[in-house]
């Protein structure tokens, strides 16, 4: 009966996105910088941009992204992504250019370089990781880690009178002019991984139409420094984080201010 | 002044914006900049310029931002230039290890100001050390050329595009106050390609391709080690092949000065005075900072009876010279931190070494 | 026929040596056709395995919320 059962079943609806080399990652179990990576390559391949796509990598967990994508990729210092974008992007305007940053990365040392870029209305798209934490280096505390929440470096939980509050990244660049579509998606459930899609798709259109600087915050878990399961991590994300960090677009520039 | 041949078109122009000729010259392009004195010429005679002839001037929001822009400018295969002072410089480190690392070609300008800290806006040679030992993390080295004279800010500029594509690496001008705000006649000679165009390294989609990586970051095992010796060949290479330098009046020279940049060009007008009183003074001025033109100078100082090192800081190039030759005892230092050395101060100083050393004025062989 | 359970729409494969065991397909799929295995593989993870085929609609939820790509999916 099986064997029936598998000539039965003979178109694939699912597979590997072409852009997506066939390797195994570094990445821990249940961590979504692997579903993050899978849904950007899926938009790669639906817009048909590998071939003239430059990928921008970060420092953190992140940086051997490189060597799970079948595209053009350099590796840029701490936090600068942005500036290293927009050099490659001013030098070949005509080539899709994409970063793809954590929440060290793009929101403490990387802050200026994010800011500035968005607000020149710099005609590509970042991808940012928020799992409220440093994982590459071992879970130090971020700027978008919660209050309250302990890490190697707020052992006693994150507390405001000593380290601030967490940063609200897609909403702050919604603000800036330049900035033409800012969203803050999750993927902690399948839908949500539909709507992140859906999100990461706009965020491509508006980079390939010329709109200008584009944004997905994309919360996602990180269960070995958060010292949960992988399921236990997303509920967290689901509860905790989506309180704190609301879903949706918090910009969507109709038409472009320039031809 | 020497006649001037008929025909010669001369320009005259600042030292900085000598520097923007130089660069459009050869090509490029593509500059990124932030503002510093005393280098503020230079980006806005090409915000001015670049855009007419369809290249791309961009501002960037510090130097931290400007040193990445150019990395992936130049990871895109062009050539791209950036150009600051000491603190922008300090703040592009970083970003020069990471380009070194990952053999990035670009050409970086420091007009150098006083330090350390914000210092001030007067002329210094105190950036020697942070240019050629390089002040990034990680042991990689840079080619720095030291222009004294407008039509060197304008030629040198041309030569370090080519030295950094034929290398893979960062190059460095090491201007400062007095070469970049002085104007003077130069000779716009025509650019002269050394080097390929195609960079088959770049990053431009891989159509038709495999994919490219450009990257530092080596974690196998052993990779970083072997990758730090083929960095190290490549320094070496330019070791072997890059050295420059300009002798005056080394011939027979009884006191021999060894400077670089703005002191040297003062320099050469004390020697004209010295030697107008017979006294046997020359000079050996290093053009290359890196590679250091250790043979040249071991040369110069084993057959001199002294040696004056004249610099703009407390001494800095003083110790390559003291590396590059045993002769300890004959070297002398003359140091102007953060102040130009007068011709004045510098015969004087040529007249106690000739009296120190016996020589009578007038034996001038 | 009494007790006939409806027949699959569709199957998938899952990566055995590439899936971390991080559970996340579990709950993802409707119908709960998959589970944590018994044998481990390479990397030393008792990795997911399609274990009620026979409730399988091909919907491929779980591949969308595999973090690896371990799972591929027919109809």
């Amino acid at each position: 009966m099986k064997n029936k059962a598998k000539e039965k079943f003979t178109k694939q609806v699912f597979s590997r996105p072409r852009s997506l080399l066939d390797v195994s990652t570094h990445y821990c179990p249940g961590c979504h910088h692997g579903i993050a990576h899978r849904i950007l390559a899926e938009t790669i391949d639906h817009f048909d941009l590998r071939e003239k796509t430059i990928g921008v990598a970060p420092v953190g967990c992140a940086v051997l992204m490189y060597d799970y994508f079948d595209v053009d990729f350099v590796e840029a210092p701490h936090g600068r992504a942005p500036a290293v974008a927009t050099g490659v992007k001013r030098a070949q305007p005509d080539r899709f250019v994409f970063t793809y940053q954590g929440d060290g990365d793009l929101a403490a040392i990387g802050t200026s370089e994010i800011i500035h870029a968005a607000n020149r209305g710099e005609n590509l798209t970042v991808l940012f990781i928020n799992n409220t934490t440093y994982g590459m280096t071992g879970g130090q505390m971020a700027p978008t880690t919660m209050l309250g929440q302990k890490t190697s470096t707020s052992p006693y939980g994150r507390d405001f009178r000593n380290d601030g509050y967490p940063i609200r990244i897609a909403e702050m660049l919604a603000t800036l002019e330049g900035t033409a579509f800012s969203a803050r998606v999750a993927t902690s459930t399948p839908a949500q991984i539909r709507k992140a899609k859906e999100a990461v798709k706009k965020a491509f259109d508006m980079q390939i139409r010329g709109m200008g600087f584009s944004i997905v915050e994309i919360l996602s878990t990180c269960p070995t420094n958060w010292g949960m399961k992988p399921l236990d991590a997303q509920k967290r994300v689901l509860g905790e984080m989506s309180g704190y960090y609301p879903l949706g677009v918090y910009k969507e520039r109709k038409q472009a201010d320039f031809a | 002044m020497t006649p001037e041949p008929v025909g010669i078109k001369r320009e005259l122009m600042k030292g900085n914006v000598a520097i923007c000729a130089g660069a459009i010259a050869a090509g490029c392009r593509f500059y990124y900049g932030y503002p510093i004195t005393p280098q503020n010429d230079i980006p806005e005679y090409l915000s001015a310029h670049l855009p007419p002839i369809g290249g791309t001037f961009l501002q960037a929001e510090s130097e931290v931002a400007t040193i990445n822009y150019l990395l992936g400018t130049s990871a895109s295969g062009k050539r791209v230039m950036t150009s600051s002072s000491g603190p922008g410089i300090s703040l592009m480190q970083e970003g020069l290890s990471y380009m070194a690392g990952s053999e990035l070609p670009a050409v970086i300008v420091n007009i150098s100001r006083s330090g350390p800290g914000l210092g001030g806006i007067a002329p210094s040679q105190g950036d020697y050390f942070q240019a050629t030992k390089c002040g990034g993390h990680g042991g990689y080295r840079m080619p720095v050329l030291a222009p004294h004279s407008v039509q060197e800010m304008y030629s040198l500029t041309m030569l370090a595009f080519d030295l950094a594509d034929k290398y893979r690496n960062p190059v460095m001008i090491l201007g400062d106050a007095v070469i970049g705000q002085m104007k003077e006649p130069f000779v716009p000679t025509s650019y002269v390609s050394t080097v390929p165009e195609e960079k088959p390294w770049s990053l431009t989609g891989c159509a038709g391709r495999p994919r490219r990586i450009i990257k530092s970051l080596h974690l196998k095992d052993d990779e970083i080690e072997a990758h730090n010796w083929k960095l190290h060949r490549k320094y070496m290479t330019m070791r072997e092949e890059e050295v420059r330098s300009e002798p005056t009046h080394l011939e027979g020279a009884g006191i021999v000065i060894v400077a670089f940049g703005t002191a040297a060009r003062v320099s050469k007008t004390a020697i004209q005075w010295a030697r107008a009183e017979g006294l046997p003074v020359g000079m050996l001025r290093p053009v290359t900072l890196f590679p250091f033109p250790s043979r040249e100078v071991d040369e110069a100082v084993s057959r001199a009876d002294a040696v004056l090192v004249i610099e703009m800081n407390t001494g800095q190039m003083l110790e390559d010279v003291l590396i590059s030759t045993r002769h300890h005892d004959k070297i002398r230092f003359l140091g102007k931190p953060c102040a130009i050395p007068t011709p004045e101060e510098i015969l004087q100083e040529i007249r106690s070494l000739a009296g120190e050393i016996g020589v009578k004025a007038g034996n001038v062989r | 026929m009494p007790g006939t359970a409806p027949l699959p729409k569709g199957r998938i494969e899952i990566d055995f040596e590439r899936c971390k065991a991080c559970e996340l397909c579990i709950p993802a799929c409707p119908k709960n056709c998959i589970e944590m295995g018994t044998g481990t593989n390479r990397q030393g993870f008792a990795a997911a395995v399609f274990a009620r085929p026979g409730d399988c609609t091909g919907c491929a939820v779980c591949a969308e919320c595999c973090p690896d790509v371990c799972i591929q999916v027919w109809r």
